[in-house]
């Protein structure tokens, strides 16, 4: 065991000493230009490939996935809470869609600048949709986060991973909750078809034969998110996530209230997730209950870790990784690699041990992920001593305004 | 609230204008008293100081003053507010600010970070003024961090540090910027637990004028649990005893070390080897 360590240690090092250092203008003086930069091209790339290619399709569902990523690092990340109920928010997200911009409530009739002409069901225009998704996903991320209040590590991830399924469970069997007007609540396993696609005034109704808009909405939605994640990470709140996820009895006694952090992280959290859910809903055109698994939530945590915890270009990276080998390497340029060699399956068989081998590889070469926070890297390097904290057990502590027991100190 | 339960040689209890005033708090974890009923009153721009042998229920009393632990039973007041059942970042904006007997710095964060995180209660940026950072969160962003580094420097670290993780600095630096981070709060009451664990007499003895400078400076009152018999003897107006959950003596340093009680709990089972106590 001791040799196999030994071993996995060498290799280790010989890798990381080829690895390339990260270029000396990130995060230097080059950042913004550098920024600029790479934002024009990420707007012409559409252009260079045809507007309904199989390449193109992916990225806009690689960055409707670095969205969800950018979304559960804040919560994960900045504020250490291990949500693994994630998924939840892409159905309440992907619902929104369902309830405001199809016909599926048919016993209403609204139109907001939806560019449909049906005659029933709610249409409400793309960015009205988002609003709605934002509002009841970051009420949803409060409710979740409040039972979790209380818990740490482990038992959070518990909590909300129960959320997540019971989320995934209602959706299933919405269509036996009536809501009135003999609507129901979902349509279940059926699944809500025909949604809207998005429509704005001079750009008309996005199509499915030209993937191009699609791109550019989800760019928007993602450059802006990118831009939240940046802000809220150096601000008074970001600092006083990163203040709780260190040492909670330090924080509360340093006067940051913990019930607001906390929940903050969780709503926000959970609005970015709502928005990709909105996105992705559209451009399926369907929303079907079955696609709300406990792998999902599984899927963007692993993106986040694999990026690095905390970090920001980390879970864009892990996000873009994993959603590229996930709809393009494996379905589209390698799946019929295995006949190659005269065998006789598609390599979309093996994505999922694929891409859990990969992720094996790199955690055990890189654990501090492929783009590691600075912060992270420092303490992951060993440069910062592992455990100030001995007293005190802070479950014992009154830091949320609950009731508090057992233990003493002094 | 300063209904005084002590025996008779209580110290000029009628006018005293306390800060906080504790009184007759207990903490009983499921069958174990923690504290028994303690009273205990904090007069403005003073130093008083806890002692009492290990387990006695100073840090118990300690986290009850700061909301950590709610007290089973028993009132607190602070400036004329109630906070007995106040939560601890509230009781922090009100002004009391502590330290830690075993240091707890923000592991992950800068020297000045840290003393940022201190200066919480007093900002006022929320999420939007975080997106959208407008002229007055980029100033108060600015403002906080020149006054953390002002702190770091008053509290005597050296400038190089300030930037530096604070889990890389030195136990003395990192104790430092634990005060430093207290005083980011604007307290009118600071706690420190335990302040010279660690310290050789040098340290101790500026620490020791420190707490002077202070009080004096900052107009503080400072509570102080404390186990160098010098450094409290020294900078204590008033001591109160504690021994197994309970208030055992109290008054002038003089009249404490002379206290056969004191000597017997607590003096008396040093083996003799601190200090200069009776």
């Amino acid at each position: 065991m001791n040799e196999l360590k030994a071993q996995l240690q060498e290799w280790r090092e010989a890798l990381l000493g080829r690895m390339p250092k990260a270029p000396g203008w990130i995060g230097g003086r080059w950042s913004r230009p550098g920024a600029v930069l790479a934002l024009a091209l990420l707007i012409v790339l559409p252009l260079l490939f045809n507007e309904s290619s199989g390449f193109l399709q992916a990225t806009i569902i690689a960055l409707a996935y670095v969205v969800m990523a950018l979304g559960l690092n804040i919560v994960i990340g900045f504020a250490g809470l291990l949500d693994l109920g994630y998924v939840a928010f892409y159905a309440l997200g992907a619902y929104a869609v369902g309830w405001f911009a199809s016909d599926f409530l048919s016993g209403e009739n609204i139109s907001v600048l939806s560019g449909q002409h049906s005659t029933f069901g709610i249409h409400l225009n793309f960015i009205l949709v988002l609003i709605c998704a934002v509002i009841i996903t970051s009420i949803a991320g409060m409710i979740i986060g409040l039972p979790t209040l209380r818990l740490r590590g482990d038992y959070i991830a518990i909590v909300t991973l129960a959320f997540g399924e019971i989320i995934g469970t209602m959706v299933i069997n919405g269509s036996n909750i009536s809501i009135g007007g003999g609507m129901t609540l979902t349509a279940g396993n059926l699944g809500i078809s025909s949604l809207d696609a998005p429509y704005f005034p001079v750009a008309g109704t996005f199509g499915l034969l030209n993937l191009r808009p699609w791109y550019w909405l989800i760019l928007v939605i993602a450059v802006m998110c990118v831009f939240i994640a940046y802000r809220l990470r150096d601000s008074r709140l970001g600092r006083a996530w990163i203040a709780l996820r260190e040492d909670e009895v330090a924080a509360v006694s340093m006067g940051i209230p913990l019930v607001k952090t906390k929940l903050m992280a969780y709503a926000i959290g959970a609005a970015f997730g709502g928005m990709s859910g909105v996105f992705l809903a559209e451009f399926n055109g369907t929303v079907n209950a079955s696609q709300f698994s406990f792998s999902f939530s599984i899927f963007v945590v692993s993106m986040v870790v694999l990026g690095g915890l905390g970090s920001i270009p980390g879970a864009i990276l892990g996000a873009l990784l994993i959603s590229y080998i996930n709809y393009y390497l494996i379905p589209d340029v390698f799946n019929t690699l295995p006949h190659t060699f005269g065998l006789n399956f598609d390599l979309t068989d093996l994505s999922i041990g694929i891409y859990g081998f990969l992720l094996v590889i790199v955690m055990v070469l890189r654990p501090q992920g492929l783009w590691p926070e600075k912060r992270r890297k420092r303490e992951l390097a060993g440069l910062v001593a592992p455990e100030m904290t001995e007293l005190a057990e802070p479950s014992q502590v009154n830091v949320g305004g609950g009731l508090d027991q057992g233990g003493m100190s002094g | 609230m300063s209904a005084i339960d002590t025996p008779a040689p209580a110290p000029a209890s009628a006018p005293v204008d306390a800060i906080m005033s504790v009184d007759n708090v207990a903490k009983i974890f499921g069958g174990l008293t923690a504290v028994g009923g303690v009273s205990l009153d904090i007069p403005r721009r003073s130093i008083v100081s806890v002692i009492g042998p290990n387990g006695a229920g100073k840090t118990t009393l300690f986290n009850m003053l700061t909301g950590l632990y709610k007290p089973t039973s028993g009132r607190i007041t602070f400036d004329g507010k109630l906070v007995s059942r106040s939560r601890p970042d509230k009781i922090t904006k009100l002004g009391v600010a502590r330290t830690f007997q075993n240091i707890r710095l923000f592991g992950a964060m800068t020297a000045t970070e840290n003393v940022m995180i201190g200066r919480h209660s007093r900002m006022r940026s929320g999420l939007g003024g975080s997106i959208f950072r407008p002229p007055w969160v980029r100033r108060e962003e600015r403002d906080v961090e020149t006054r953390a580094r002002e702190l770091l420097a008053y509290v005597g670290l050296s400038s190089g540090a300030a930037d530096r993780m604070s889990t890389e600095l030195s136990y003395g630096d990192q104790r430092r910027i634990e005060i430093a981070r207290a005083l980011a709060s604007e307290p009118k009451l600071l706690l420190l637990d335990e302040p010279t664990a660690g310290m050789n007499p040098q340290e101790s003895e500026a620490l020791k004028q420190f707490l002077f400078k202070l009080r004096d400076e900052l107009d503080l009152a400072i509570l102080l649990i404390e186990h160098d018999m010098k450094v409290v003897m020294g900078v204590s107006e008033h001591i109160t005893v504690m021994d197994h959950g309970v208030k055992i003596a109290e008054g002038a340093p003089a009249e404490v070390r002379a206290n056969p009680l004191v000597i017997e709990a607590y003096l008396g089972k040093q083996d003799g080897g601190t200090d200069g106590a009776a």
